[in-house]
């Protein structure tokens, strides 16, 4: 038995994406324990409820984060609409689940092109980042804004889009599909990078469910739970099947990402085949009275909206439970027997948001 | 060994083929044309009922009814375009461009061009008018009212005062 | 088509005495703890401690009502991921909650101020409270002195 030692890694650290601070317990090489503490950038914006009406909080609620914030909007309308007992036009409906899917890739792709550059591959890197920016691109062409969306509201979606712009989003996407089989070679045969992710991090079935995982994290280890299944939206009328890998290893959370890309693109093609002709959104009139928790799927995994009225202006109580926040213990338990120099990459292959997990 | 030259491809075709990034300052950048950029206002269609301040969720606007200006503090303005949706002239409107960097927070200051305020000024002094007349009015005939019922009491006292 | 299972979310009232009981219940049965969280409405804390089922996409949360100061033992020697929702609820309402195996002293966000969640009114009172506990011991140890003086 080697000598123990403990330590800190993060908040600050070249390949950290987020503030996260780790003491790692270390036997030689070997990790034996991680205790994780965040609280770097905490934001306080469920305390923002006490000075923004429910309407205004739809912009906070889309500030949590910057990579899935059309996500985070969308479960925060849908708690009120669930509460106040608003139906939403179909149309409204189908155009969240694309920009939904949209705001997937663009994650998705940021995600690779972090995994890259974690181990040392630049020109992937660049080449995923390169992908990335024609899916921002089309965002910013049909909301107007580049990651913030700002095209919900309570009761529906601000912004349409016409048949134009539709056909142009399925010629853009048949491009970026053929960029994406691409670079999928690189990820999934390429001898380096197999060398650095197959085999490491390797996390049970059995500990991914008693350690409560979400997402791609938890699907890579073969829990079969995707939230998009329990049908909100436009969903139920699409027709896909969860991405589950019964790996559980680092290769395994690459190789779900990269088919959940495909899944996307592919949602998105359903959606814009089946969008129907009508209203943007209705009149909702009224404070939101009563409680809700609300479950949607972004990209990192389940995120839950707790909602809570009173009957006022003012909300009660919203709680944010974002995906990192659920993988952090999940994050320990792979950290656990890695070899220190992959815990960059075990770090990121929760796909960490720290600065939504602390609002 | 076959999995070693997956990238190459890739990478001999970026070479080969133009920059997908654009030369940014010498061309300029361009934007959609719904790009929520800043936030502009026909002023002179602006009523100043300050329904864009109540409702901004950062407060970075100001409305000066006797002035007639409208304020808005960019480096504040998080161009979500909830007031754009508030106004119920329609006179704001999201348009392309975004803030440009500087070393202070500065304000933009709105003014009405002078015809529209003198305009505006009449017609508030003339609805202001109005609501004095008819205060005045119901004062006065509160006022009536109140002397009749002066004159009703003394009587009924003096009623009582007999039956006594 | 899509399967689509969309259950309703089951919300069951218990008492704080029946918490551990029914926390266990529900881990033999499957459920994985999806999330837990506290909120102040009436003048008392309600915790909720929500648990999906990954199958149905069933989410039953157990409701516990427990007063400001009141005791609340942990889950987390049961089900040990629920370490920072715990933390979380005892930062941010001063939930006290009683043998957490991580405990992060109400760091776990680094917010200077203390439960910044609770109304304000009920940390007045609790201010209030303990000034005048402070008084009185400040009150009989100065009696004591006299005593001993005497």
């Amino acid at each position: 038995m080697g000598k123990r030692s403990v330590v800190p890694f993060g908040p600050q650290h070249p390949v950290l994406p987020e503030p996260v601070h780790l003491d790692l317990v270390i036997e030689d090489e070997k990790i034996v324990e991680a205790v994780p503490s965040i609280g770097f950038v905490h934001r306080g914006l469920e305390s923002l409820i006490a000075k923004k009406d429910y309407n205004e909080m739809v912009y906070v609620a889309e500030r949590t984060c910057g990579i899935c914030s059309f996500m985070h909007g969308m479960a925060y309308v849908e708690s009120i609409e669930s509460i106040m007992n608003v139906e939403v036009p179909d149309r409204a409906k189908f155009l969240r689940t694309i920009w939904a899917e949209m705001s997937r890739i663009h994650s998705h792709l940021l995600w690779l092109g972090l995994l890259a550059d974690a181990f040392g591959y630049e020109s992937l890197f660049y080449q995923c980042w390169r992908i990335r920016e024609n899916v921002l691109d089309l965002i910013e062409l049909s909301t107007g804004g580049r990651v913030i969306f700002s095209v919900n509201k309570v009761g529906g979606v601000i912004k349409d889009m016409d048949s134009d712009m539709l056909a142009h989003f399925l010629r853009e996407l048949d491009k970026i599909e053929e960029e994406i089989r691409e670079i999928q070679k690189t990820f999934l045969l390429d001898y380096s990078v197999e060398t650095r992710l197959k085999g490491v991090g390797y996390l049970s079935k059995q500990q991914a469910h008693d350690l409560g995982c979400v997402g791609p994290f938890g699907r890579a280890s073969g829990l079969p739970s995707d939230t998009r299944t329990r049908g909100y939206e436009a969903y139920p009328q699409i027709d896909f099947e969860p991405i589950v890998s019964e790996i559980g290893d680092s290769y395994a959370r690459c190789e779900c990402r990269i088919l959940e890309l495909y899944q996307s693109i592919d949602i998105i093609r359903q959606a814009i085949a089946k969008i129907p002709d009508g209203e943007l959104s209705v009149q909702v009139k009224g404070n939101p009275d009563g409680e809700v928790f609300t479950r949607v799927e972004q990209p990192r995994g389940e995120a839950i909206y707790y909602v809570k009225g009173e009957g006022k202006a003012n909300l009660n109580r919203l709680r944010i439970r974002t995906p990192t926040f659920a993988n952090l213990p999940g994050l320990c338990e792979t950290l656990k027997g890695a070899d220190y120099a992959d815990v960059p990459i075990l770090i990121l292959t929760i796909d960490p948001c720290i600065s939504c997990t602390e609002r | 060994m076959s999995n070693i030259f997956n990238f190459t491809p890739t990478v001999l075709k970026n070479l080969f083929h133009k920059p997908v990034t654009k030369n940014y300052p010498a061309e300029p950048a361009q934007y959609p044309e719904r790009s929520r950029g800043h936030i502009e206002i026909d002023i002179d269609e602006c009523i100043s009922c300050g329904m864009c301040v109540r409702s901004c969720p950062t407060g970075c606007l100001a409305v000066d009814r006797n002035e007639g200006t409208w304020t808005i503090n960019r480096f504040d303005c998080i161009a979500c375009g909830y007031c754009t949706l508030k106004c119920p002239k329609k006179c704001l409107h999201l348009t392309p461009g975004y803030q440009t960097p500087g070393p202070q927070k500065k304000e933009a200051v709105y003014q009405k061009s002078p015809e529209v305020l003198e305009a505006e000024r009449k017609k508030a002094a003339e609805a202001a008018a109005k609501a004095a007349a008819a205060k005045a009015a119901a004062a006065a005939k509160a006022a009536a009212a109140k002397a009749a019922a002066e004159q009703a009491q003394p009587a009924a006292e003096s009623a009582a005062a007999a039956k006594e | 088509m899509s399967k689509v299972i969309c259950p309703p979310n089951v919300l069951e009232e218990i008492r704080l005495d029946e918490l551990l009981k029914r926390v266990i219940e529900l881990k033999h049965e499957g459920l994985r703890l999806a999330q837990a969280c506290a909120a102040y409405a009436q003048g008392k804390l309600e915790l909720s401690y929500s648990f999906a089922n990954d199958e149905t996409y069933e989410l039953t949360t157990l409701r516990v009502i427990a007063d400001v100061d009141e005791e609340v033992p942990s889950i987390t020697e049961i089900i040990p991921a629920a370490v920072f929702y715990e933390n979380e609820m005892k930062e941010m309402f001063d939930v006290k909650i009683q043998q957490l195996s991580l405990d992060y002293d109400k760091k776990l966000y680094r917010i200077e101020e203390d439960a910044p969640l609770l109304p304000e009114s009920v940390k007045e009172e609790r201010r209030a409270a303990a000034a005048a506990a402070g008084d009185a011991a400040q009150a009989a140890e100065e009696e004591k002195k006299e005593e001993a003086q005497d």
